[in-house]
């Protein structure tokens, strides 16, 4: 079925394109994108069996494709997205990013079809930031999406901008295949479909709630959400695999920022009930901002977020972030290839098993923008969150190419 | 100085200028101070810009190092204008090359003494952030042009002093009144700046900028003066020359559209994620 369902979009949008003979006035098409070659190689040998050592190179291809009417009141977009890897077969797939419609009104904005659609204020979690599945495959930092079909209508007043989603299909987590790495010990089972809560299994129409608004300094945002969690459980299969599991959850989020002088300060909350007991999670803290360093162009933000959740993983989705301190600098250079550093790390403060990021990219040229990330888990032992992945650390060079 | 300090101060040469704008045409200039002067040449140039209501152009940034080597970034400016002039106007720009920030869009409601209030919206996930508009002096972009420059255009973020007046750099044929003017805003990189203003259609023609120890940082040249509407003159090239790093940025601005009904919907943060 999900092989279906982008087509299934497709034809669904082809009737709102307008015809070059119906449409009243005229727009703007814009075409770009970019494709990528990225290659990532681990600093250590595999840790479990089947997993490859093998350099991991990827070929990304994602065409962009945006339709806007003269007056605006008209938009298509249509996003593809295709990574071709040597080493995963899962990790070769395909996604529709973007595939909708959207009309604005003077009153209302009503859109059809896939989108991304981000919540949140935080930088080391996206706690309230439910709409959207994770494409987990793509990256473990948890920041890539899955395009999610919904009806959205939302309204701009002047106390607020209020939408409500409907979601007719839900998206299941891509997972690391067999042969992968950054996988838990036991292998995912990806070929048979994952177990619902719901008969309508992954037809059950989840739908969402959100608010949000600014007063002076304050930022805050308002959202609730009924239907297929998006984080699963896993169930032991006979064949000794991991086979995910997905329940229905209400959740309740709360975003809220304050922006001061140089000072972001940022907090996040869920309460969630289904899957296992009711529980609540938090990530809070701030982003300081040191401009033009030393009299130079560069400007140096400081990151330090707590991560606090409430929930008992024996019965609901496992987590990482359940009593974490992230700290993390970014150093932007603010030069003509808008050069940018960021490193950090993210430490259980019970069990000490820490996580480290490091990005890196700048411009070459016009069109070509080069990347590097690496990642390592330190501190890992038997028993604690990150162990499965203790002999993952990776380095990952990418180069693309934008259109 | 308090902020509430700075408000009066405000608020008292808005009156002052209020009656002096009404008993100019009576009273012979030299009764003016040197202050009163500068502060009635910026409200008149500020004055023959206002009631366009909004305003859309694309425009090319052309940033040039101190070896000459050129990169360029397009975008499309918008502007609505806020008639209260205690008030600041509302911007958006949107990045439309180099092509892995296109879509990149920022929203400003500028403040005339408090912080403006900046969000950023960043295409590729969608995410709209609210930003510190504490960096004034931070430049735009990595351009020439610091944040200021853009935002802090709003006749009472200075206070003035009229110095003389003499022909028209880059248009010798007009005569040009040279005003100082002091940013009354915090976190300014300047301590002072030093603008030409013609006599004759009020348009700024060039701004010397004086770095905080009051040393020659830069130079602004206003080129291509257009007429549009027979109402409102717009420039269609500025240079901005950095005297100490001897970089330079060009802003090349394609042709303006008046009064294209855009209203607060178009300027508030619920507007971004639907760009793009």
């Amino acid at each position: 079925m999900k092989r279906i369902l982008p087509l299934t979009c497709l034809a669904a949008l082809a009737a709102f394109i307008p015809s070059p003979h119906e449409s009243a006035q005229a727009g703007t098409w814009r075409i770009g994108g970019y494709t990528a070659l990225e290659a990532r190689t681990f600093t250590q040998d595999h840790k479990w069996a089947a997993q490859s050592d093998n350099l991991d190179l990827s070929l990304i291809v994602t065409p962009e494709f945006r339709y806007k009417s003269d007056d605006r009141t008209h938009r298509i977009n249509f996003i593809p997205y295709l990574r071709a890897n040597n080493v995963d077969a899962e990790r070769s797939h395909g996604d529709l990013r973007e595939a909708f419609y959207m009309y604005r009104g003077d009153e209302i904005e009503l859109l059809a079809g896939a989108n991304k659609v981000f919540w949140g204020v935080t930088e080391s979690q996206h706690l309230v930031n439910i709409i959207n599945q994770t494409d987990l495959i793509e990256d473990p930092d948890q920041e890539d999406y899955l395009g999610q079909p919904m009806v959205q209508i939302a309204s701009q007043r002047d106390w607020g901008k209020i939408s409500a989603y409907l979601m007719p299909y839900f998206r299941e987590r891509t997972l690391t295949g067999e042969d992968g790495r950054l996988r838990a010990a036991l292998p995912y089972d990806t070929q048979s479909n994952p177990t619902y809560e719901s008969s309508a299994e992954e037809w059950h129409t989840d739908i969402a709630l959100r608010y949000s608004h600014y007063i002076g300094d304050f930022d805050i945002g308002l959202s609730y959400f009924s239907g297929t969690s998006r984080e699963p459980t896993f169930n032991i299969t006979p064949k000794g695999e991991l086979r995910p599991h997905y329940g229905l959850i209400n959740q309740f989020g709360l975003d809220f920022q304050y922006t001061t002088e140089s000072w972001l300060w940022k907090f996040e909350a869920i309460g969630r009930e289904g899957m296992g007991d009711k529980f609540a999670a938090a990530v809070g803290g701030f982003e300081y901002s040191f401009y033009q360093l030393f009299e130079s162009d560069l400007d140096l933000g400081l990151l330090l977020e707590y991560q606090y959740d409430g929930r008992d993983t024996n019965k609901s989705p496992i987590t990482t972030a359940n009593n974490d301190i992230f700290a993390a600098a970014r150093l932007a250079f603010n030069d003509t290839q808008d050069s940018e550093i960021l490193a950090g790390f993210t430490i259980d403060h019970e069990t000490q098993d820490s996580f480290i990021n490091l990005e890196a990219e700048t411009r070459l040229g016009d069109n070509y923008q080069i990347e590097l990330r690496a990642r390592f888990i330190v501190g890992a032992d038997q028993g604690e969150d990150l162990y499965d992945f203790a002999r993952d650390d990776y380095i990952q060079l990418r180069l693309a190419r934008y259109f | 100085m308090k902020y509430h300090d700075k408000l009066s101060i405000l608020l008292r040469s808005a009156v002052l200028s209020g009656c002096f704008l009404f008993s100019a045409a009576a009273l012979p200039a030299h009764a003016m101070s040197d202050e009163e002067k500068g502060y009635e040449i910026a409200k008149k140039s500020d004055l023959s810009d206002s009631g366009f209501k909004d305003h859309k152009v694309s425009m090319k940034m052309i940033l040039r190092n101190a070896q000459g080597q050129e990169t360029t970034r397009d975008m499309r400016f918008s502007v609505k204008e806020v008639p209260d002039m205690n008030e600041g106007d509302k911007s958006l720009i949107i990045f439309d090359a180099p092509a892995d920030i296109a879509g990149m869009a920022l929203l400003s409601h500028t403040q005339i003494l408090k912080p403006d209030y900046q969000w950023l919206l960043f295409p590729e996930s969608g995410k709209v952030a609210r930003i510190s508009s504490k960096n004034k002096s931070g430049s735009f972009a990595g351009s020439e042009f610091a944040f200021e420059d853009f935002t802090s255009q709003e006749l009472n973020k200075y206070k003035y002093k009229f110095l003389r007046q003499e022909a028209c750099p880059n248009v010798p044929s007009l005569t040009c009144d040279v005003v100082e003017r002091f940013p009354l805003y915090e976190r300014s990189g300047y301590s002072r700046q030093i603008g030409w203003t013609d006599t004759q259609d009020f348009q700024t023609r060039k701004i010397e900028f004086y770095d905080r120890k009051n040393d020659l940082l830069k130079t602004l040249d206003f080129l291509k003066y257009k007429k549009y509407d027979d109402k409102y003159w717009r420039v269609h090239l500025m240079k901005m020359d950095n005297h100490q790093t001897k970089k330079s940025t060009d802003l090349v601005y394609d042709t303006y559209s008046f009064d294209n009904g855009l209203d607060d919907k178009d300027f508030v943060k619920g507007v971004l994620d639907t760009l793009y």
